[in-house]
């Protein structure tokens, strides 16, 4: 996805150098800078000294743009009230979790039906990649009704993070990912490793994982941010003060909590998920397109 | 894991000396062990899709047939999509989340393959850009929906929308607390949120266009805008229609915006939505069943939607 601009777009390069086109170009330039910043960080801003006014001032009309008196403690109430600690913990345990056991199972089956291709392997690709037709809030009453007794082994998972790390595990989308990377990894480079006696197992370490590096970085992104803004699901089946995420968490405190408490917990509760993107921003730029929908 | 135990593997490639038997049965063992190691690979995902997706389908389709009382479960028929049909919330449900689908189309599709379009023409601050738009897509859509809530859609003139209205002169709105702007206000928080992942789809896709088209296009006299119509869509034709399909399928989830918006169904049920719907028969109501046939009734919809979706598509080429 590298800028391999210079190939011409919609409006020539050299059109844009000279002239009226320059002045144009410049012009629209600034304005989409100033207006992109406005409304996609004039709105976060708002929310950060938000919660530093006090309610009279949050009420105020005209609003003022820095709060007047700043109130700090509105941070530290809602860390404290909220438990923040507990619940910025729990969800980045259960997106860790989720993480671990899509790279692992979700690698090893996507290894299988690329690579070993045992003879039922089509039909269960196929099967699930047709889970991909269907939403997931339509199935979320059934899902729900399983993870309370689990057929079978009639066990209880709610309250337990494998009622969000195991479905997590059937994500047909990041299998067909790694599927089709895996794909396209040389036939030669495997019977090689075959010769020189090395295993299934061995095989899939030493010469496709390495390989794979760019695919498993997206598909943990996925996993991660899936986890993290995910809202009725870890509602549904993490009912407990204790157990609940971040994003519940605040719901369930916002109805008798101030407002400038409540945003200031919205506020820390988007800080992770900012710092993570700052991060890996380039990953997840080139995660989109390449994981993306291209033929 | 290790089967180097033929000896000398490493050295004698060519001829791994087959054991003295009959080498058919030695191949047939050896299809059978690969395919055994194969389905080792496979088996904890295919559990995980077994309890978590295929078989909570059969179980919704069955649920939506069954009635359970003080732990007897017994089989009603029709009964509960019959009740749910009847629930007077059905229909403005459905028509909630179609008006809401109709107008995420309108905003949320229009708008970012223009400014895809409009990015892609740009050599500086590219990559500034790009963060800056999907970032709201990194925030938890609990943390943007409150800052919706409290700051953007105040209804008093302290709200950041109200304020700005005011100050260009414009008639304010009491925004959540109007029954005519829940839905177009739910879209567009909806939008803010979610329109960064379809803008660099369409980046990638619109850098995918042989520069040499808008070349021939421009030695042809086409102008701007033939230039759009004549070569950038037709080019980005399958990524237009397929973003399309996705997104109907995505505003038709429409939960948590009126969960915490409008605080579930808004004022005189101006934002229920069919999966909020869902949601209070199976947890307010203590109507699991007739929830799940809500889901199924869900789930025929988009299913005859894509269908007759795919049927025009096809038409087209």
């Amino acid at each position: 996805m590298a800028q391999q601009s210079e190939t011409r777009s919609l409006v020539s390069f050299a059109q844009l150098q000279r002239g009226r086109g320059k002045v144009i170009y410049w012009t629209l330039l600034t304005v989409v800078v100033i207006l992109f910043t406005l409304v996609f960080i004039g709105p976060l801003y708002w929310m950060i000294t938000g919660a530093l006014k006090s309610s009279p001032e949050l009420a105020q009309t005209p609003p003022t743009l820095w709060p007047a008196d700043p109130q700090p403690e509105n941070y530290s109430d809602a860390w404290n009230r909220l438990d923040l600690a507990k619940l910025l913990f729990n969800t980045f345990y259960y997106a860790v979790g989720a993480l671990v056991f899509q790279l692992v199972l979700d690698t090893a089956a996507a290894y299988a039906l690329s690579k070993l291709r045992p003879k039922l392997g089509n039909l269960i690709l196929g099967m699930m990649l047709a889970t991909l037709m269907i939403p997931a809030m339509v199935l979320i009453i059934p899902q729900y009704v399983t993870v309370i007794d689990l057929p079978i082994l009639h066990i209880s998972l709610i309250d337990s993070p494998f009622s969000i790390w195991l479905p997590a595990v059937a994500n047909a989308f990041n299998i067909f990912l790694l599927k089709r990377f895996f794909d396209s990894i040389p036939e030669d480079l495997m019977s090689a490793a075959r010769m020189d006696g090395a295993g299934s197992m061995r095989t899939l370490w030493s010469i496709v994982l390495p390989i794979s590096r760019p695919i498993l970085g997206v598909v943990s992104i996925f996993a991660v941010t899936a986890v993290w803004k995910d809202f009725l699901w870890p509602k549904l089946v993490m009912p407990s003060p204790e157990t609940r995420t971040i994003s519940v968490g605040i719901y369930a405190f916002s109805g008798g909590t101030p407002q400038n408490v409540v945003v200031a917990a919205a506020v820390i509760a988007a800080i992770p998920t900012i710092v993570f993107f700052l991060i890996f921003q380039r990953s997840i730029m080139s995660g989109l397109t390449a994981g993306g929908l291209k033929e | 894991m290790a089967i180097a135990t033929v000896p000398g593997a490493g050295i004698d490639v060519g001829s791994q000396a087959p054991a003295p038997v009959d080498p058919r049965r030695a191949r047939r063992n050896r299809r059978l062990k690969d395919n055994l190691t194969g389905y080792a690979f496979l088996i904890g995902a295919v559990i995980c899709f077994a309890f978590f997706s295929w078989y909570p389908m059969i179980r919704g389709v069955v649920m939506s047939f069954q009635r359970t009382r003080a732990g007897e479960t017994t089989w009603v028929g029709w009964d509960n999509y019959e009740r749910i049909i009847n629930d007077p919330s059905f229909w403005t449900a459905w028509q909630n989340t179609l008006y809401f689908t109709v107008l995420a189309l309108v905003l949320g599709y229009a708008v970012p393959f223009f400014l895809a379009v409009l990015l892609n023409e740009f050599r500086h601050a590219k990559g500034y850009l790009r963060i800056l738009i999907y970032l709201p897509v990194m925030l938890p859509p609990a943390s943007a929906l409150f800052l919706f809530k409290y700051l953007a859609y105040d209804p008093s003139d302290a709200g950041l929308f109200n304020s700005i209205l005011k100050g260009l002169g414009l008639p304010t709105s009491q925004w959540m607390q109007s029954t005519d702007m829940t839905m177009p206000a739910m879209v567009i928080a909806s939008t803010w949120m979610n329109m960064g992942g379809a803008v660099l789809i369409y980046l990638a896709a619109l850098q995918n266009i042989p520069g040499e088209l808008y070349e021939a296009a421009e030695l042809d006299g086409a102008g701007l805008w033939r230039r759009i119509t004549n070569v950038t869509i037709p080019q980005t034709r399958l990524i237009l229609s397929l973003m399309a399909m996705l997104q109907v399928v995505a505003t038709m989830q429409l939960f948590i915006e009126p969960l915490i918006l409008a605080n579930g169904a808004g004022s005189e049920d101006s934002a229920t939505s069919v999966v909020y719907l869902i949601y209070q028969h199976g947890f307010f109501q203590n109507d699991l069943n007739g929830a799940a046939a809500l889901g199924v009734i869900m789930l025929v919809a988009l299913i005859g939607f894509s269908a007759v979706y795919a049927r025009l598509n096809a038409k087209q080429d």
